[in-house]
């Protein structure tokens, strides 16, 4: 489905997911942005509040239902404009990430990082990094494999 | 739904790199997209009345604006929706600018970017429901912490606008570094001296409570409604009878106590007053170096204090207050001299902090103003000040430039001439910097009247040579190597946040930058707010700042809260949790998860357990929702359906690309 002109785009670009919590990270790009520091364009960001609210299964759902990586990005520990919410993120993330192999998703698909809402060089770095491992995995399999699993994990949250 | 999509140009910001027209197009396509075109400045008068005119015309009831980033114009925009009838959450952003043109470089990859963005809130937009914010009453009460110049600013304007203005201060006096310094550039004049009558004034002001050697214990609540504990640390005098007579430091016998007011420049005594002009002129005792609490012996003090103050048993004690408003005006610190070694600093005593170098100027210092090197007392014949110890240095990690230290060192070479006029003067710099109002003349005077030798380059090391120091350097502009003999070396050390401004931060919930400076809500439009509503910044405590800057911005905040206050009444944000009775089992996970405690647990008339939110308690992070098994508990305008849209339409759009 492209929309420019009926035709591809000219490089393949990987399909990359980023939930950003509004305070820090979402500023963060904001300041990379304002900075220009050039980023490869794979990235799409959802903004969320805080990154307390990314409910695991998001992550779970997007990367079986054709995603081929999913970044999470909050406030640095101890400064979350909510007190903690990072802190809950922190947990839950890094008990997904464990978790993925056994449903069969490679887990360098999926990361977790901090980025305050000065650090747009950070950002920069940060996405560029995670797109280029991203590329260097491929595409998904999941998503040929899962078609019908990703349905179901669709239907069930 | 009818959903009108506004694709902005701005100028060329965003039309340089991504083709609006074909975004718009695209968009046009969309489910439940009656309307979709792109317009040069979405956000202009013009811009802003055609989102207008198309809601009335078309009878949209949803409205995405594909531009820059919500965090700056998604309030303009929710106000221009609500001028034309609709709820001002039925609307959504997708940022093509921050996240789309100024990072990605290929214009087609970056239109397929934010056609994407504009589909996801498109997809987000159809599962939003109208909110209303519900209004509470303020409470018109402020709370300045740090009484430097900028909070005793920002304390007297509140004062004078009517307000009861609560101040915490850490030390046993207010004045800040302002109390410390002899003179102020650019004038020369005495600082303590335009600085104490507003001491005084804060003092005695009848709306300002001032709570000396306290800090904040810790701070809940929410805009107009802040519950704050304030930790009074123990002085060991009861300040109620204290008169600041003086009695007890003239016979206190432990004269070998740190002097913190004097930059630790000499010795003080174990209870004293830290300065004549300190507010509140009372005495404390320093229990690390009192005879009573070392040794169990002496009791001097209490002996001859005539109004019996002296209570050792004394304790700290917390206090609680209620405000509506903060400023946080906590100033900032010189970093550690003992980090820079390489120029002697904490292995030579003639090496010295541009802040000690003041104390030593000063007619109320431990010298009485007599230049004295520190090692031996003689008076120094040759002083070299070096700049940007710590600042502009990137093999410290620290680019930044302490903003105030040009200044202050043509000042103390100025001072330096007038205290020993046959001494020479020598500056280290790397570039200079004056950009105030009769800043760059200053420079001049200290170089062309005062005769001080200025040396652009670094210096490599600083090192005993025959009973002096020898600072050696490159002379940038000659070319060469150089080295000047020094009796005194005083370091333009770095400015670093205050000490503690972490903890205070996560306290008050803001944020600070890589050096520990507090964020401000916006680098140029919104300098004095934080991201956390109702507490604002002054001063220092937001960057390197001098006395005139700092002063600016305490009014500056002080503005802020009168503005705020201005109304009875504020509303509160509806994207707050909420609970489905229905789902919920009354687990109570959420009320043990909510780091705000705004979850309640409420009986049922069937007499089962329930959640319930608190909501001008919960401030809308949703960890509660991720935290619920039954999905009882959705956070309002950030839903499961919400965040999924956009999840599923990327997925699903990423799956009909993909071979297969
Ligand atoms: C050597 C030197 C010379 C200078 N000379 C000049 C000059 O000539 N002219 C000029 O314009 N500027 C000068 N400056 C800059 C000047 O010092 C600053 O502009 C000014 O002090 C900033 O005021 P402030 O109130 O923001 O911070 P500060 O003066 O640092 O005051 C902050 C106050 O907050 C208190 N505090 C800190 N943390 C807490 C906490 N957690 N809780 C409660 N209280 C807390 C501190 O005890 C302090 O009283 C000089 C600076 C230096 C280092
Ligand atoms: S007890 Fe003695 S040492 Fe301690 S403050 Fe009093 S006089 Fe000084």
């Amino acid at each position: 489905m492209s929309v420019v002109d009926g035709k591809e785009p000219s490089v393949k670009e990987l399909r990359i997911i980023g939930f950003l919590c509004n305070w820090c990270s979402y500023g963060g790009a904001d300041t990379a942005g304002v900075s220009r520091f050039s980023q490869p364009t794979d990235l799409r960001i959802i903004r969320v509040p805080c990154s307390g609210r990314v409910t695991p299964l998001f992550v779970v759902k997007a990367l079986m239902s054709g995603a081929d990586g999913v970044l999470v990005s909050g406030c640095h520990p101890r400064d979350c404009h909510y007190s903690e919410g990072n802190l809950y993120a922190r947990r839950r993330l890094e008990v997904l990430k464990r978790f993925l192999p056994t449903l069969g998703i490679e887990p360098e698909r999926f990361e977790y990082i901090w980025v305050s809402a000065s650090e747009g060089e950070r950002w920069q770095t940060s996405v560029t990094a995670f797109t280029e491992r991203i590329h260097a995995l491929g595409p998904s399999p999941a998503v040929k494999v899962n078609r019908y699993d990703a349905r179901l994990v669709a239907g069930g949250l | 739904m009818r959903i009108g999509v506004f694709v902005c140009h701005c100028g060329t910001n965003i039309a340089g790199t991504v083709d609006c027209a074909a975004v718009a197009a695209a968009a046009q396509q969309f489910p439940e997209v009656v309307l979709a075109v792109d317009t040069p400045y979405a956000c202009s008068e013009p811009g802003q009345r055609a989102i207008i005119e198309a809601i009335e015309q078309k009878g949209l009831n949803g409205v995405v604006v594909a531009s820059c980033t919500p965090r700056m114009h998604e309030a303009t925009f929710r106000r221009t929706v609500e001028r034309a009838g609709l709820n001002r959450y039925m609307f959504e952003m997708a940022n093509i600018r921050e996240h789309v043109s100024w990072v990605g470089r290929d214009k087609k990859l970056n239109t397929f970017k934010a056609t994407d963005l504009v589909r996801i809130a498109v997809e987000k937009l159809r599962y939003n429901r109208p909110l209303t914010a519900k209004s509470f009453a303020v409470n018109k009460r402020v709370l300045v912490i740090g009484a430097g110049v900028a909070g005793i600013q920002a304390a007297l304007d509140c004062a004078d606008g009517g307000l009861e203005t609560i101040v915490v201060e850490r030390t046993s006096t207010v004045g800040g570094k302002m109390a410390k310094l002899d003179k102020t550039f650019p004038t020369v004049d005495c600082s303590v001296c335009v600085l104490g009558p507003k001491m005084v004034d804060l003092a005695q002001h009848r709306k300002i409570k001032l709570y000396a050697m306290s800090e904040i214990a810790d701070l809940s609540g929410y805009v107009g409604n802040f519950e704050v504990s304030i930790r009074r640390k123990a002085t060991y005098v009861d300040w109620n009878k204290c008169t600041g007579c003086g009695l007890c430091a003239d016979k206190c016998p432990s004269r070998k106590a740190p002097d913190h007011f004097n930059e630790l420049v000499g010795r003080t005594t174990a209870i004293s007053i830290p300065f004549p002009q300190a507010i509140p002129k009372k005495a404390s005792i320093d229990a690390s170096s009192c005879l009573h609490f070392l040794k169990d012996r002496c009791g001097v003090c209490a002996k001859v204090c005539p109004v019996e103050a002296i209570d050792f048993e004394q304790q700290d004690e917390v206090v609680k207050e209620s405000v509506g408003a903060v400023v946080v005006a906590t100033g900032f610190d010189l970093l550690d001299i003992r980090r820079f070694g390489q120029y002697g600093g904490g292995r030579f005593p003639d090496v010295v902090t541009s802040l000690q170098y003041e104390r030593m100027l000063s007619a109320s210092g431990p010298t009485g103003g007599h230049l004295k090197c520190p090692s031996d007392g003689r008076e120094p014949k040759s002083v070299v000040f070096i700049s940007c110890v710590g600042s502009r240095d990137r093999s410290m990690d620290r680019a930044i430039c302490s903003g105030f230290c040009c200044m202050y060192t043509a000042k103390q070479a100025i001072l330096t001439k007038s205290h020993v006029p046959d001494c020479e003067t020598h500056v280290f710099y790397m570039d200079i910097r004056a950009p105030g109002k009769g800043y760059d003349e200053f420079i001049r005077r200290a170089q062309e009247e005062y005769r001080t030798n200025y040396v652009r380059g670094r210096v490599s090391s600083v090192y005993p040579k025959n009973g002096r120091l020898a600072v050696r350097g490159a002379d940038t502009l000659l070319g060469t190597q150089t080295e000047v003999m020094a009796d005194l070396v005083v370091l333009a050390v770095g400015a670093g946040a205050a000490e503690g401004s972490r903890d205070l931060a996560e306290k008050l919930r803001i944020s600070y930058d890589a050096y520990g400076f507090f964020m401000e809500s916006h680098p140029k439009l919104k300098p004095v707010e934080t991201n956390t509503a109702g507490v604002f910044l002054a001063g220092a405590c937001q960057g390197p700042k001098d006395i005139p800057a700092s002063v600016a911005m305490g009014s500056a905040a002080a503005g802020k809260v009168m503005a705020l206050f201005s109304k009875e009444r504020l509303e509160s944000d509806p994207q707050v949790a909420q609970v489905n009775a229905v789902r919920c089992v009354g687990c109570l996970k959420c009320l043990r998860t909510c780091p705000f405690g705004a979850i309640q647990e409420v009986q049922a008339r069937d007499g089962s357990t329930k959640a319930q939110v608190i909501e001008s308690v919960c401030q809308g992070c949703g960890v509660c929702t991720v935290t619920c098994t039954d999905r009882a508990i959705e956070l309002q305008h950030f839903t499961d359906n919400q965040l999924l849209a956009e999840v599923n339409y990327l997925c699903r759009s990423w799956m009909e690309k993909s071979p297969a």
